[in-house]
């Protein structure tokens, strides 16, 4: 195991210092008649500055829960949310409400899947980038519309000062998605979370968001936290991937480690499924069988045995446990390659 | 538009010429020789065939000659009736929509905010009754309790007598103002108070209703969650994120109820004795009046129609979607 031997300061260029550090997150709903499911379940990770860490799983999986969680945007009522999300020096997830809006938007900001709903339709695209920027940094409307105009530019969006008056549904996608970031990135936030920010795309759009992205995080030196299902974005862009499988991360390492030597089956399940364009034509994706319906508990299991072709009897008697540390690891009784 | 009121018109004509009795019992009585009958009906032109009558009728409508009214204040041409009628119900409706609306929306806001809290089912339940409870049941109640039993408000009409005030408008609390006699702007407006009151319960109760379900729907949508990504004060959120897209529904849904205020009009007015266009219309239906029938049934035609143009301007204000397309 050459990973083992990896310290932080080797991935992406970031510091030794964590800027947000996750520790056994876990992410409760509780509706009435219902028993409590545990959507995110004692997740942890690190995010160093400057760096890209990717969170990468099939859908169900907690990625979403986990950065809403971080931003203080779960629902009101219905869930219960446990462990520590030090950001700064500050736990986020025992910030107060308008302490945790001062950070929102400002330290910390985030973008969303669907770039069409996640704007609003009846404001225009100008006001929906001012309006961070007159909330955080004291700006009239006045002051912030010229720097409003620039972002745009910045993000690639072709004449910005006739974009100011258009309203969402006068962009194309790809162009909603580019305001998006510009909202995001209005305020220069050292966090930036991206929520499947390409998944509503078209293929070519979608690598223009990407590259778009990439540039960003460089120029400007903001942590991206890259939520995905799909590992070729990773490959593209993280320096770090946890797998989440059912609310656990099940593998993490570097991009270069994963990719080349994945120990848990289920990391080598979604290596497989990744299409590529060396692939034979019509030759089938091999995507992980079964679904997460069929999951088993984690508190006596692995949550992943009824659907592995490496499950040994351990699987489903015990939880299997980290093994590692906060930079790599996986969690598997019976791992590819052998146990380390 | 012009095709809605035509046709309208066309239907409000044959509905009245179908009606049993007819203009002809009306102004002689039942018992008459039928040669009496023919040879009014032949004064009126009711021998000839229906389309010309149909005819006859669009033109003399077009000159706004609609006849003279019979009962309701005989004599006098039935347009003119409608229209000494009209600003006491304009009033009386404007100040029922107003209340309806500074208080249907808050709390439809705020009972959507609090989902499921007992501020939230009360107000349902409130609204419930509010739309099941006839309009003439709410009007009675009201009058008997704070008019009779308490004596807090005038029972009815829509100035006390004694009051000698200048008319303007014909809108008294708007011609006190006016005219700076604010005795009887007061006065007028107690009398409003109760007659308001009553026909607001059912256009508030839809507002409230339609507030609180789009304002639910608005809440779970994505992008108010990026507004509070963004980290935006509530104050904000509230106003330029939620409630201005909650809001869409509600106009159609305000307009809908103007066009159904006559309705209420007629039964609130007919309780608290309010000499208003409603009234108007209770009497002229109850001693078939039929010129003055045909005038506000037309009136309201073209008033429907002119509120539903008002509502989609007012759409595509608040609606981007619709003004640029
Ligand atoms: N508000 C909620 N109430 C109850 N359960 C929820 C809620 N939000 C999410 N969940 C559940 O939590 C689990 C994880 O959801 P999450 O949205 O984090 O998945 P995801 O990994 O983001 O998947 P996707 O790729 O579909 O976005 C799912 O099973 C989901 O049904
Ligand atoms: S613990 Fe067992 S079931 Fe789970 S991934 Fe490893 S081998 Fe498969
Ligand atoms: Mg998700």
């Amino acid at each position: 195991m050459t990973q083992q031997t990896h310290r932080p300061s080797q991935f992406g260029g970031g510091s030794a210092e964590p800027l947000l550090s996750v520790r056994d997150l876990r992410v409760t709903f509780q509706r009435h008649g219902e028993e409590a499911f545990h959507a995110v379940d004692g997740v942890s990770f690190d995010v160093r500055p400057g760096q890209t860490v990717g969170l990468v799983g099939e859908s169900g999986c907690g990625k979403s829960v986990t950065s809403l969680a971080i931003m203080g945007l779960l629902p009101d009522r219905g869930n219960h949310v446990e462990g520590t999300a030090v950001f700064d020096g500050e736990d986020l997830l025992t910030l107060s409400r308008s302490a945790m809006r001062d950070r929102r938007g400002s330290d910390i900001a985030m973008i969303f899947q669907d770039p069409l709903s996640s704007l609003n339709p009846v404001v225009t695209i100008g006001r929906q980038v001012t309006e961070v920027m007159e909330r955080h940094q004291g700006l009239s409307r006045k002051e912030a519309t010229p720097k409003a105009a620039d972002l745009l530019e910045r993000v690639g969006i072709p004449d910005p000062k006739a974009r100011l008056a258009n309203y969402p549904h006068q962009l194309s996608g790809g162009m909603r998605q580019r305001a998006l970031i510009a909202m995001a990135l209005a305020c220069n936030p050292r966090l930036l979370i991206a929520d499947e920010p390409t998944t509503a795309l078209d293929v070519t759009i979608q690598a223009q968001i990407l590259a778009l992205l990439k540039e960003l995080v460089v120029d400007t030196g903001t942590a991206l936290v890259m939520i995905t299902h799909d590992l070729g974005v990773v490959a593209g862009l993280c320096d770090e991937v946890n797998v989440l499988y059912g609310g656990k991360v099940v593998e993490r390492g570097g991009r270069h480690g994963l990719f080349k030597n994945p120990r848990h089956p289920y990391t080598v399940g979604l290596l497989n499924s990744i299409p590529r364009l060396d692939a034979v034509r019509g030759e089938k994706l091999s995507p992980v069988p079964g679904s997460v319906a069929d999951n088993l508990p984690w508190t006596s299991a692995c949550a992943f045995a009824p659907r592995c072709s490496n499950a040994i009897a351990p699987c489903t008697q015990e939880t299997p446990q980290w093994d590692g540390d906060e930079v790599v690891g996986f969690r598997c009784f019976n791992p590819m390659g052998g146990p380390r | 538009m012009c095709v809605v009121v035509v046709v309208l018109s066309m239907l409000v004509f044959g509905w009245l010429r179908s009606l049993p009795g007819g203009p002809v019992s009306a102004m002689l009585g039942e018992r008459q020789t039928p040669e009496r009958r023919a040879a009014l009906e032949a004064a009126l032109g009711l021998d000839q065939p229906l389309p010309v009558q149909y005819a006859k009728f669009m033109e003399r409508a077009v000159h706004g000659n609609f006849g003279v009214s019979t009962k309701v204040l005989p004599g006098e041409d039935a347009l003119d009736v409608f229209l000494s009628r009209l600003p006491a119900t304009i009033e009386l409706s404007f100040l029922a929509m107003l209340l309806a609306i500074a208080l249907g929306i808050p709390l439809g806001y705020i009972a959507a905010r609090r989902q499921g809290s007992y501020v939230d089912t009360g107000a349902v339940i409130f609204s419930l009754v509010g739309v099941a409870v006839p309009v003439f049941f709410t009007a009675f109640l009201l009058k008997y309790s704070f008019a009779v039993e308490w004596n807090l408000l005038p029972v009815s009409g829509r100035q006390s007598t004694g009051v000698d005030a200048t008319r303007v408008t014909g809108m008294f609390v708007l011609d006190g103002i006016l005219t700076r006699e604010w005795d009887a702007s007061w006065d007028a407006l107690k009398h409003l108070i109760l007659p308001s009151v009553a026909l607001a319960t059912i256009p508030f109760a839809v507002i409230f209703r339609i507030t609180r379900a789009s304002v639910l729907d608005v809440l779970d949508e994505d992008y108010v969650r990026t507004a509070e990504a963004k980290g935006l004060t509530s104050r904000v959120i509230r106003g330029r994120h939620v409630l201005r897209n909650a809001m869409l529904p509600v106009t159609t849904t305000i307009g809908l109820q103007v066009g159904g205020l006559l309705a209420g009009a007629v039964l609130t007015e007919s309780v608290f004795s309010f000499r208003g266009v409603g009234d108007a219309l209770a009497t002229a239906f109850r001693e078939k009046d039929y010129p003055v029938l045909q005038v506000l049934i037309l009136a309201a035609a073209v008033i429907y129609v002119l509120v539903n143009l008002l509502v989609d301007i007012a759409y595509a204000v608040i609606d981007p979607r619709i003004r640029t397309r």
